[in-house]
């Protein structure tokens, strides 16, 4: 898209989120600047309960912060309406989750095809893409197969085939490596780490899962509603040796 | 999105055949009490179907149905017959009479009796015997259920013997008469031979068959009759709906079916929704992926009602299907259950299915538009 890459893709500015209200409230969010760079792997760590989760939806535009700016390609997403928003999420984010989700009467390539369906592709079109995209992850010999029929590390294949199917410019991943072993964890960063550099796409990765951390271009450690470090690798030279390859 | 809604139905085997029991359940139940509701109307208004020949029944005017005959006097048919605008009108007897078998035992049997001269009002299906035979001395057509009913395993035999009102009479055919509320044996004979066969009473001129002149309505005769005469006039239809109409007034058969209608109804809404609402449930992370990935509540709500459609569809094609099923061993030659559905009872259950899916979907679907797209990412 740009190939500015100094540019972020989504701004944070002073990001609040106040779940309930009077002396159930929880402040999840307490003020958080955040820029997110395509080309990019951005990790959200910290303990649990720290508000990972809730940053990830606020970029990902499925929640709404209390306060605060949300900026992301161009537009202002908490001034946007439920029916702007759920356009935004349609054609730029793509989703990969902890627990897969995908829907289980559903072979691996139905799955993957599903965010095209939801733009409106008819059920060939969209199958032929999302075939397409799981033979080059190496998933060509599981396509009719259900979720159920797979392993964790070929499902979470599936789940990021998903992610990507509709060339989205975000793609949000939470804990996408706890429920995986060591080595498939490794693998499926691999995966996603190309994903960014080839595909000129910002990548957001909620985890706690200290081993992956060798990943991330930006990492971001969080407590208690705050982000309290902020550590950026300068790998540009790492990325035109990927680009060039 | 459709197949993936469908595929997402179709992939709980368990879940989806409950929802189609359900509903399934509460169709037939709906549409079997309906149909023998219908049924058993029928057969209240069946004697009237089965005299055929006349357009126009004349009565007393209090006569309320069928077999509340109030009789009229001879000089009623004079007046009848010098309506203008009649073409012919003739006698006609209906009454209960006690039928003595040869071995002593007594059946309550309707008699018939039909005009001397023209027959009309003869039984329209013979299956043993003519009916011109009844202008035989002592001559009866006894309906085959009613000889059944009466010699029970017998083949039916044209010249079998028996009493009426210890009068002999003969069976010189059988017939087939609609099955009547109370399955009674029906017997026509001649309205002359029909006294004979009845204790004498001083009036006994049930009904008066008419019909109109050439190129008059019906309707336009039947007035003129009931202005000229006092007498009430109508078609057969008419009689038909009259008498359809007490039983449902006077008598306790609407109510009870209505019960049992209102409770497949009910039963089936509470199996279908709650099944459904739990399926909806079970899948409410999907839903909220869905939401995630950009789909909208449109969209999901399009997908929960084609979902609800599909199930009914099926469940009603299964519960009418087997409705009619259990109709066709009611109506099978043999069985005496009333059983008729009526085409109002096919869109109706068509109808109350409908309500029942649309229940159904409208909790799941109340559930679906609150879900927020967050939850993906909880648990
Ligand atoms: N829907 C919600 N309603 C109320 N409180 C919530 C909700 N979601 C999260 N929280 C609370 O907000 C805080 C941050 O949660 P979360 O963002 O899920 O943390 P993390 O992902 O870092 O574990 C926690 O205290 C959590 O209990
Ligand atoms: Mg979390």
């Amino acid at each position: 898209m740009n190939g500015d890459k100094s540019k972020p893709l989504i701004s944070c500015h002073d990001v609040k989120k106040i779940y309930g209200s009077g002396n159930a409230e929880v402040h999840a969010l307490r003020g958080v600047n955040l820029d997110v760079y395509p080309g990019e792997i951005t990790m959200l760590v910290g303990p649990s309960g720290c508000g990972k989760t809730t940053l990830l939806s606020v970029i990902a535009g499925i929640l709404k912060p209390t306060s605060g700016s949300v900026v992301a390609l161009g537009s202002e997403l908490t001034k946007l309406t439920s029916w702007r928003r759920t356009n935004f999420r349609r054609t730029n984010v793509g989703f990969v989750f902890q627990q897969f989700n995908l829907l289980p009467a559903l072979t691996a390539a139905e799955n993957a095809a599903v965010p095209l369906v939801i733009q409106g592709y008819t059920k060939r079109a969209a199958l032929a893409e999302s075939r397409k995209l799981l033979t080059q992850m190496g998933m060509g010999d599981r396509m009719s197969n259900l979720p159920g029929q797979l392993s964790g590390g070929q499902q979470q294949r599936v789940a990021i085939a998903r992610a990507l199917v509709h060339h989205p410019h975000l793609l949000v991943c939470d804990e996408p490596t706890s429920a995986l072993d060591a080595k498939t964890g490794h693998t499926i960063l691999e995966i996603l780490r190309s994903i960014a550099i080839e595909g000129d796409r910002a990548v957001v990765i909620v985890t706690h899962d200290s081993r992956i951390f060798e990943f991330a271009d930006t990492l971001a450690r969080m407590d208690d509603g705050h982000i309290v470090s902020l550590e950026r690798e300068h790998r540009g030279h790492e990325k035109e040796e990927a680009l060039s390859a | 999105m459709s197949w993936i809604a469908l595929k997402m139905l179709t992939g709980n085997r368990g879940k989806y055949l409950g929802i189609i029991l359900g509903i399934a359940f509460a169709s037939l139940l709906i549409a079997q009490q309906a149909s023998i509701f219908c049924g058993l109307m029928l057969q209240t208004s069946g004697q009237i179907r089965d005299i055929q020949g006349a357009s126009i029944w004349v009565m007393d005017p209090n006569v309320q149905f069928s077999d509340d005959v109030k009789p009229l006097s001879e000089n009623d048919l004079y007046r009848v017959r010098g309506v203008s605008g009649v073409s012919w009108a003739v006698r006609l007897y209906k009454g209960l009479t006690r039928s003595r078998l040869e071995d002593g035992n007594f059946q309550q049997t309707i008699l018939l009796g039909l005009d001397d001269a023209t027959l009309v009002g003869a039984p329209p299906k013979m299956i043993k015997g003519s009916v011109f035979d009844l202008r035989k001395p002592d001559a009866v057509i006894m309906d085959l259920e009613g000889y059944q009913l009466l010699w029970p395993g017998e083949e039916p035999l044209v010249g079998k013997r028996f009493e009426m009102n210890d009068h002999v009479a003969e069976i010189v055919g059988i017939c087939k008469a609609s099955r009547t509320f109370q399955t009674f044996p029906v017997v026509y004979t001649r309205y002359t031979q029909a006294l004979d066969f009845v204790p004498p009473e001083r009036k006994v001129l049930s009904f008066i068959l008419a019909e109109p002149s050439e190129g008059l309505s019906v309707d336009e005769v039947c007035k003129r009759i009931q202005t000229q005469t006092g007498m009430r006039a109508m078609t057969g239809t008419q009689f038909e709906w009259v008498t359809m109409k007490y039983f449902m007034q006077k008598t306790g058969i609407p109510f009870n079916f209505g019960i049992t209608v209102a409770l497949g109804f009910i039963v089936g809404t509470a199996i279908a929704a709650q099944t459904f609402y739990l399926f909806t449930i079970e899948n409410i992370k999907q839903y909220g992926a869905l939401k995630a990935m950009g789909a909208g509540n449109w969209t999901l709500m399009g997908m929960i009602l084609l979902q609800a459609m599909l199930v009914s569809l099926i469940g009603f094609g299964l519960g009418i299907g087997a409705a009619t099923w259990f109709g066709k061993i009611a109506t099978a030659p043999g069985s005496r259950l009333a059983f008729y559905m009526a085409p109002e009872v096919f869109v109706g259950t068509g109808l109350a299915v409908g309500v029942i899916s649309i229940l159904s979907s409208l909790l799941s679907m109340q559930r679906v538009m609150v879900v927020e797209p967050a939850v993906v990412f909880q648990g």
